[in-house]
């Protein structure tokens, strides 16, 4: 086991260091000069020089790419363009509001996703089959966006249950999750439902009825173990979608998180501080990947050995 | 043609799918002779107003046709999918073709290309090209389109290293066709159903992600009748005028869920596996 973590977690360095490329390239790209593009078309020659050398664009590309790997293991990703502010200080108090979002709204994916994938299984080709699996395919095909503003629509315009914008307390993130995390909910119950359904034809499930065993035993201690070894690797799979719907779900609900945050720096052409988002949330991604392929192993013992 | 024709008419969820999809290019097609009123210019005396006779779906804050808008905003996003899709087809496709088949030093810096797009989730990427590129729908349709070469590029070369050591290749290579006349006119067509089945499932991905990206005010600017960009303006009246957010709202989830409930229609048709009718 151990060596197989170590061996899974080897493979990700290359990529992390693919990642911090990308991300050191993205202002080399950018069109025409990048120092006169950040700066604005009214800045002056001399506040465009100056900011040349702030982010080292007169020096050669690999001094440059060493300088940003050295900033970047003493945790220094430059300074903003818009606020002066070092971009850490900007990304750290917004990176609680994000995670909250992200685990909540995984927390709602899993839940609401199994349950309604095991009922439509287990009531198959019944009504509660037919009306859970429209409801998850319009759940995949509806937009964050208007799925957000229908919930604030319903629950906190007209019910006026749940507050809408903000984040000053616990109940700001229930619709934040909700809109997130339902679309994911119908992708898990899709494929809840049909793990479910291919595992209950097996022999070992009909061995586990012929022993006589209740319906509830069958189902919660044969059946859905095995079935849920696919549900993990597609929730793993819906969290990368998950954090690029929450860059929408946080300004739709004005929550002031990392998604929030990058969305306003590139309306500002903010480029540090974009940077910094991407790597926070690449590197976040890098490390799901391994978490579900740790978690995947550990359910299926068949892979660790394979 | 005809079976996979004949297979789609009796998918009931795929022909209704279908059908919409259908219904989508037309209004886009013919947006000019479809829409009852001038999608840009408003009667700023009736803003805000609710659907009526005049205007079926009601006024925006600017007093403009709400449905003529939508109509319009049907051809916006007709193009975001096609050139979307045509990018990811256009680069994807044949990286992967010759990925697959020529294999080597070649495959092995594609698939570390493929490995680069997919270290990102896929909207983070497409808003980084977004923010080198500039604002605007066609640097989104190009960043989305972007987002999914690696889709394709993992998907075709699948299939080619599948088919590679199977017999019609060798007889091709027998009979002294030269390698570019059999990745062309034997291993393509091959690898066709599984990449139309991809490009109508991307065609549906595109248009919500590019919609995501004209609401975020990464996209499509005012005046255009993006139908992101309409919920977003709507966003402001959520209270006074929530038909500005339902009726935009209701018409990007329809042509999406259409697509996809096509999409899965045209896999089970042209799926061999599947018993012949």
């Amino acid at each position: 086991m151990i060596r197989y973590l170590g061996r899974r977690a080897l493979v990700t360095l290359p990529t992390l260091w693919l990642v911090t490329v990308v991300v050191f390239s993205m202002v080399r790209l950018l069109p025409g000069d990048p120092a006169e593009t950040i700066a604005g078309l009214h800045a002056t020659q001399d506040a465009v020089a100056g900011l040349r050398q702030e982010l080292g664009l007169d020096r050669p590309l690999l001094v440059q790419y060493g300088q940003f790997l050295r900033g970047l293991v003493r945790f220094d990703l430059g300074r903003s363009t818009m606020s002066r502010a070092p971009v850490l200080d900007e990304l750290l108090p917004r990176l609680p509001v994000s995670l909250t979002l992200a685990i909540a709204s995984m927390l709602v994916a899993i839940v609401v996703g199994v349950l309604l994938g095991v009922a439509a299984a287990l009531r198959r080709r019944t009504w509660v089959d037919y009306v859970a699996m429209s409801v998850s395919v319009a759940g995949l095909s509806t937009p964050t966006f208007v799925l957000g503003l229908l919930l604030i629509l319903v629950l906190s315009v007209q019910w006026r249950l749940l507050p809408a914008t903000g984040a000053t307390s616990g109940w700001h993130y229930v619709l934040p999750s909700l809109t997130l995390g339902l679309p994911a909910a119908a992708v898990v119950a899709r494929m809840a439902r049909s793990s479910l359904l291919e595992v209950l034809k097996q022999d070992f499930v009909r061995t586990a009825w012929a022993k006589g065993l209740s319906g509830r035993v069958v189902v919660s201690r044969h059946a859905l173990k095995n079935a849920l070894i696919p549900v993990i690797t597609i929730s793993g799979l819906q969290f990368g979608q998950l954090m690029g719907g929450a860059v929408v779900v946080e300004s739709v609900f004005g929550l002031p998180g990392l998604g929030k945050l990058l969305v306003d720096r590139v309306l500002g052409r903010d480029y540090p501080v974009i940077q910094g988002v991407v790597l926070i949330a690449a590197c976040g991604f890098v490390v799901t990947n391994l978490i579900v392929d740790v978690v995947y192993s550990l359910a299926d013992p068949r892979i660790r050995h394979g | 043609m005809l079976v996979v024709l004949r297979r789609i008419a009796r998918h009931r969820s795929g022909l209704a799918g279908g059908g919409l999809v259908l219904v989508f290019v037309a209004v886009g097609l013919l947006a000019p002779w479809l829409a009852p009123h001038d999608p840009l210019r408003g009667d700023l005396s009736r803003t805000r107003e609710d659907p009526s006779a005049e205007h079926w779906l009601g006024t925006d804050e600017l007093g403009r046709d709400v449905l003529s808008r939508i109509i319009w905003g049907a051809r916006l996003t007709l193009r975001v999918g096609l050139i979307a899709v045509a990018i990811g087809l256009l680069v994807g496709v044949p990286l992967g073709l010759v990925s697959g088949y020529v294999g080597g030093a070649f495959d092995l810096l594609a698939q570390r290309l493929v490995d680069v797009l997919l270290a990102f989730p896929g909207v983070l990427l497409a808003i980084m090209i977004v923010a080198i590129m500039g604002t605007g729908l066609e640097n989104v349709m190009i960043a989305v389109g972007v987002v999914s070469i690696p889709t394709y590029t993992r998907l075709v070369r699948g299939q080619v290293l599948a088919m590679k050591p199977l017999p019609f290749l060798e007889a091709a290579r027998a009979l002294g066709q030269g390698q570019l006349f059999i990745l062309l006119f034997h291993v393509l067509p091959n690898t066709l159903s599984p990449i139309i089945v991809q490009s109508t499932l991307q065609f549906a991905t595109s248009i919500l992600w590019a919609a995501g990206l004209s609401f975020l005010g990464l996209g499509a600017q005012a005046p255009a009748p993006e139908w992101g960009a309409l919920v977003a303006t709507g966003k402001t009246y959520l209270r006074s005028a929530p038909h500005l957010v339902i009726f935009p709202g209701i018409v990007i989830s329809l042509t999406v869920m259409a697509l996809s409930l096509f999409g899965d229609a045209l896999r089970d048709a042209l799926d061999p596996r599947e018993q012949l009718p």
